[in-house]
């Protein structure tokens, strides 16, 4: 290890991935415990619901393939960002980020809009144990979708200096698509467990 | 002042309240873990001598039931999370940048971070004794008690949010910690020369990020059920106690690993070096280690053999608890082995590692038998369990913490803990050890039940329990004799070398205290007892260049900013939201000025 | 590599001073098999296979213990540092480490077969011909109702000897748990779960249980007794307790009986009067139990009037509250409640 440092942002590393990166994977397993555990609570009682409504009487399956949908689009409008990043871009990059973020919102518009539905149609936290485990796990993935909004939001404020992201740009892109792909894969497993699957 | 120059590193700096409020570097770190961890622990040993007063003669009346239900209960979560963990903590935080040849770890300010993460859940747990009573469930609060039907004060809601603030806290530390151990060692540092020291706290930072999810599940249900109206754990309305039990344990189990292999790791450290000669089957024990770690998430349910759990699941419990017992039976005989054929040097560090060996065997057979589901049908909730848990805890985990902290204070000071006052406090604390809690197993093989804030006259428990007492109050005499020690000795001028035990890691390769650099040179890592290596052939210590330009990352504020917006963030939940918003507040703009602020 | 003879008289030392130990250690743990609520005087057939279990694992966990810490202290002592001697700088050993994995691998095979065989036996269904017991906990005592024979008291278990029990276990709120050291291993009273454990008494007489999951603030004063009779015996008991209360006779009693069967009346339940509340123990036989607040006291007239006056000041956290009753409402009380037999 040399005794000057160039650039602050590339160092070695023993396993030549950046720390951050590697921050940022192994962050992701211990969520994947938090989530498992949301989910693992939901399997547990499901059919366990003393009164109604239960999800055949909720689930808007067409509506939430569109909301499923539109993430999945932001999980590729995401990729572009970091492509755009990485390749030095910076028009497309801040295009594909914001296409990112607003399709971000609409999911979780779409999200507000079924948590009022469900609640206008009986179903709330202390309803069921069906309600209850719906909302905290879907409830905590919109809040981790939130973040991620957050998150995205000052990459593009950052973008927009001077310097931009400054010349690790790409890494830092590519840490904040990790997350936001991981949000999406959640989703995915969270729309084919609970939703998809009688 | 982030570059150093010069021939001569070893500066004085001068300190003041600032540089510690804003230091992002890992000993300073580590040393405010230590003293906040030690404190906790007098603090939560102070509730034992209570307890123990109490429960000396039948009848007692030295505190009612209530307050006896909040000190059991707070006992068990300052020792666990505000004193063993923070103690492993402070030097895994001071030892890990210098045993890998690293000047700090990944991330110094996220470091900092958690630790006053740390200290705000801290003080917000155990300020609940002044502020409507202390959670008073037990440290596993099991539903339905928890619930607010059961528990109507503000207890349990302490409990709750303390833990998901201590939590995040850990799970800071272990993110970094890893990060640090895969990607920043010195050149020639692979894994299978990593200190065994090294492996457990491994092995533990990974503990940690996969279980404390579950708990941050289960304790995000339970602050639910308390207070949003959902019926996770209440039976009425189709919820079910045991999925508590089922998280919890999840989580708390591992958690037993967490405080163990620390002082497992220490005691590798010092037996070699006070033996003279390297530790036996090393790979052995590193593989061992791994091995807990992974079964340690394959047996939680052992905590729940008597919940009626059902045939199989017992059945198969029992199979893995069972199993755990062969790689911790390993790292035993190798210990024991590297005592043999030794030339045994017996300081104070080297009286409390093998002392570890023997009292943590004791503790952990008792855990094999009631590994058993009949045998712990007699024994679960009694006074059997207590006497195991302390003889794994206390003979385990603080015996070897207290083993690291006379080998490793003449580094972290340069000097060196008085071996009079050292042996003193040995001997009172080993007898008065098995004094308080040998008895216990006769204890609960007599009927005693846990948790009781009193017992009968008639029942043949009376001796015992006062001999127990006795025992505990010999122990504190020697905790009072170490801080005599402590405060003697850090009047005294520090005069350590660099590798005054001859040690064979890198943190020896240093002046004691280490600059704030840690090291002149980043070593070069030759073989896994590196500095016996290069001693046995002749390899001179690298001296640093004439002119040398080391940056440290600088200080930061915002990391004790985010702290006390975390705790405002806490304590608003608990009383006015409004705090709680600002909170929300401060952590947000301090993210973005942490962000933004320069790191050169 | 042969040892020197002062190596083996120091290991043999060590063995010495350990099994000294052992040996004390033995004695005191023997000596808690003679304590009233003791683990180890098993009285039934699911206390007995218990005890075989846990006699075998101790002696493997004593043999295994005096080992170590034998081989411990022999080494601490042995290889204490001496001038001029080099220890030898080894790394290890394979055939020993494969040893001694092999080795604890065997024994905790030796013990887990046989705890799975009981485990096997103890979790498997009560035979058909069983007594029928319902156990349910409560903040802070225990109800007990024999469905086939319209009996419910609370605190006292009764049984007849060398006849199975099926004790069904439940909960009105949080978790207890049944435990009876002489006669059964606990299983937990999980609210919302129908746990239950069976054993058959094999000996007449008098034991002691407590409540092993704690449940709250008189988790400590959660107190039974189980009383095994003769056939006959038990019979008689079971009569006794079917019948409705016996009325009240004199004055003091009439007027006790007044109370009972309107203050009283809303939480708790006499046969045969209008009193049936749900929330407290059954009053019906009250007389008939030897002790009052589930275990916590002798039933005596001194100690029911003490009672009466204060339960909370008696029993922390009681649910039973202070009803403020004078000292003439309570002697009038006593009176009636005492004559529950």
């Amino acid at each position: 290890m040399e005794a000057t440092e160039a650039a602050h942002g590339e160092h070695h590393t023993s396993l030549g991935v950046d720390n951050r990166m590697l921050l940022m994977w192994i962050f992701l397993a211990s969520e994947c415990l938090f989530f498992g555990s949301l989910i693992s609570t939901y399997l547990i009682y499901k059919g366990e619901s003393l009164v109604r409504p239960l999800p055949d009487d909720v689930f808007d399956i067409p509506l939430t393939s569109l909301s499923t949908f539109v993430l999945l689009v932001s999980s590729f409008t995401m990729v572009l960002a970091v492509y755009a990043a990485h390749h030095n871009f910076p028009k497309m990059m801040k295009l594909s980020l914001l296409s990112t973020i607003l399709l971000g919102l609409v999911f979780l518009g779409f999200q507000v809009y079924e948590f009022r539905l469900f609640g206008s149609e009986g179903l709330n936290l202390s309803t069921n144990q069906f309600g209850a485990s719906f909302f905290v796990l879907t409830g905590f993935h919109g809040v981790h979708v939130g973040v991620g909004v957050l998150y995205l939001g000052s990459m593009l404020i950052g973008s927009m200096r001077r310097n931009g992201l400054g010349p690790s740009g790409g890494l830092y892109m590519e840490i904040a698509g990790l997350y936001w792909h991981f949000v999406d894969i959640v989703w995915i497993v969270i729309f084919t467990v609970i939703y998809l699957i009688p | 002042m982030a570059t150093a120059t010069g021939t001569l590193p070893q500066v004085q700096e001068e300190t003041t309240i600032w540089t510690w409020l804003t230091t992002v570097d890992h000993k300073k770190i580590g040393t405010m873990y230590g003293i906040s961890g030690f404190a906790f622990f007098l603090l939560a040993g102070l509730e034992a001598l209570i307890i123990r007063t109490q429960l000396a003669v039948p009848n007692g009346a030295v505190v009612d039931a209530d307050r006896y239900n909040q000190l059991f209960t707070m006992h068990a979560l300052t020792m666990i999370f505000l004193g063993i963990m923070p103690l492993g903590a402070a030097f895994f935080n001071y030892f890990l940048p210098l045993m890998i040849g690293a000047r700090d770890v990944a991330f110094p300010r996220l470091n900092a971070l958690s630790y006053w993460v740390f200290l705000g859940g801290a003080l917000l747990l155990t300020s609940s004794f002044i502020f409507g009573g202390a959670p008073d469930g037990g440290w596993f609060a099991y539903a339905p008690l928890s619930d607010e039907e059961f528990s109507p004060g503000a207890g349990l809601d302490f409990y709750a949010i303390g833990l998901l603030i201590l939590g995040t806290s850990s799970l800071m530390a272990s993110l970094n910690f890893a990060v640090t151990v895969f990607n920043m060692r010195a050149p020639g540092m692979s894994m299978m020369r990593l200190p065994v020291f090294i492996w457990m706290m491994l092995v533990v930072n990974f503990l940690l990020i996969l279980s404390l999810p579950v708990i941050t599940v289960a304790l995000v249900q339970l602050v639910f059920d308390r207070n949003f109206t959902t019926n996770f754990f209440t039976p009425a309305e189709g919820g079910d106690p045991i999925l508590w039990q089922h998280l919890f344990w999840v989580f708390a189990h591992p958690e037993v690993y967490v405080l163990i292999l620390p002082s497992m790791g220490i005691v590798s450290e010092v037996l070699p070096v006070f033996s003279r000669k390297p530790l036996f089957g090393y790979a052995a024990i590193v593989f061992a280690g791994v091995a807990i770690g992974v079964l340690g998430f394959a047996v939680w349910s052992h905590h729940m053999f008597t919940t009626g759990l059902g045939t199989v699941p017992q059945i198969v419990f029992t199979a893995s608890t069972m199993a755990i017992a062969v790689p911790t039976g390993i790292k035993i005989f190798n210990w024991m082995g590297t005592l043999y054929g030794g030339s045994i040097h017996f300081n104070t560090a080297m009286y409390f590692a093998v002392s570890f060996i023997a009292l943590f065997t004791i503790g952990g057979i008792s855990g094999v038998m009631h590994a058993s589901p009949p045998v712990d049908s007699q024994q679960q909730d009694t006074y059997f369990i207590v006497a195991h848990i302390h003889y794994v805890l206390f003979g385990g985990a603080i015996v070897g913490i207290f083993s690291g902290l006379y080998y490793w204070f003449p580094k972290m000071t340069g000097r060196f803990l008085d071996e009079r006052l050292g042996k003193i406090h040995f001997w009172l604390m080993f007898i008065g050890m098995n004094i308080t809690f040998f008895p216990m197993h006769f204890l609960g093989l007599s009927g005693m039940p846990r948790r009781i804030y009193t017992y009968d006259a008639d029942l043949g428990w009376e001796t015992w329990n006062m001999v127990a007492t006795i025992g505990s109050y010999m122990l504190a005499l020697g905790i009072i004799v170490f801080l005599v020690n402590f405060f003697w000795t850090m009047r005294k001028e520090p005069t350590a070398t660099d590798n005054p035990w001859d040690a064979p890691t890198l943190e020896w390769a240093t002046s004691s205290p280490p600059p704030e650099h840690d090291f002149d040179v980043i070593p070069e890592v030759r073989d896994r007892d590196p500095l016996w290596y290069d001693r046995d052939h002749g390899i001179e210590k690298v001296e640093p260049p004439s002119e040398m330009h080391i940056h440290l990352p600088p200080p930061s504020y915002f990391p004790l900013l985010i702290g006390l917006g975390v705790l405002l963030l806490g304590v608003g939940v608990l009383s006015h939201l409004a705090l709680t918003a600002l909170g929300v507040v401060i952590v947000i703009y301090s993210i973005w000025g942490w962000a933004l602020e320069p790191t050169e | 590599m042969r040892p020197s003879p002062r190596a083996i008289s120091l290991t043999v030392l060590s063995l010495a001073i350990v099994l000294i130990t052992t040996w004390l250690i033995w004695i005191a743990w023997d000596a808690t098999a003679s304590d009233p609520m003791t683990t180890l005087a098993p009285l039934s057939d699911n206390a007995d296979a218990v005890q075989g279990l846990y006699n075998f694992v101790t002696i493997l966990a004593g043999i295994v213990m005096v080992g170590v810490l034998t081989l411990t202290l022999a080494f601490a002592v042995i290889f204490r540092e001496r001038a001029g001697h080099e220890p030898q700088q080894i790394h290890g050993n394979s055939r020993l480490e494969v040893l001694w994995t092999l080795i604890p691998v065997a024994i905790v095979i030796a013990i887990a077969l046989p705890s799975f065989s009981v485990i096997i036996d103890t979790t498997g269904d009560a035979p058909d011909d069983a007594l029928e017991v319902v156990a349910t906990g409560n903040q802070w005592w225990f109800e007990f109702e024999y469905p086939g024979l319209d009996v419910t008291t609370a605190n006292e278990l009764h049984l007849p000897v060398d006849r199975a029990v099926n004790v069904e276990l439940r909960s009105e709120d949080v978790i207890h748990s049944f435990w009876v050291p002489q006669l059964s291993g606990k299983v937990d009273m999980v609210p919302g779960h129908e746990n239950r454990l069976w054993f058959t008494p094999h000996e007449t007489g008098m034991f002691l249980g407590q409540c092993a999951e704690f449940c709250g603030t008189s988790h400590a004063n959660m107190r039974f007794r189980v009383f095994v009779h003769a056939p006959e015996d038990f019979d008689a008991w079971v009569a006794s307790q079917a019948a409705d209360a016996e009325p009240a006779q004199g004055d003091l009693a009439l007027a006790g009986e007044k109370i009972a069967t309107t203050l009283c009346a809303a939480c708790h339940t006499i046969r045969g009067t209008n009193a049936v509340g749900q929330i407290g123990p059954d009053l019906t036989h009250i007389a008939s139990r030897t002790t009052l607040a589930s275990g916590m006291f002798e039933n005596n007239s001194e100690n029911m009037a003490a009672w009466l006056a204060n339960p909370p000041g008696e029993k922390p956290g009681s649910i039973m509250p202070n009803l403020n009753l004078n000292a003439e409402q309570i002697e009038q009380l006593v009176a009636y409640l005492q004559d529950l037999k």
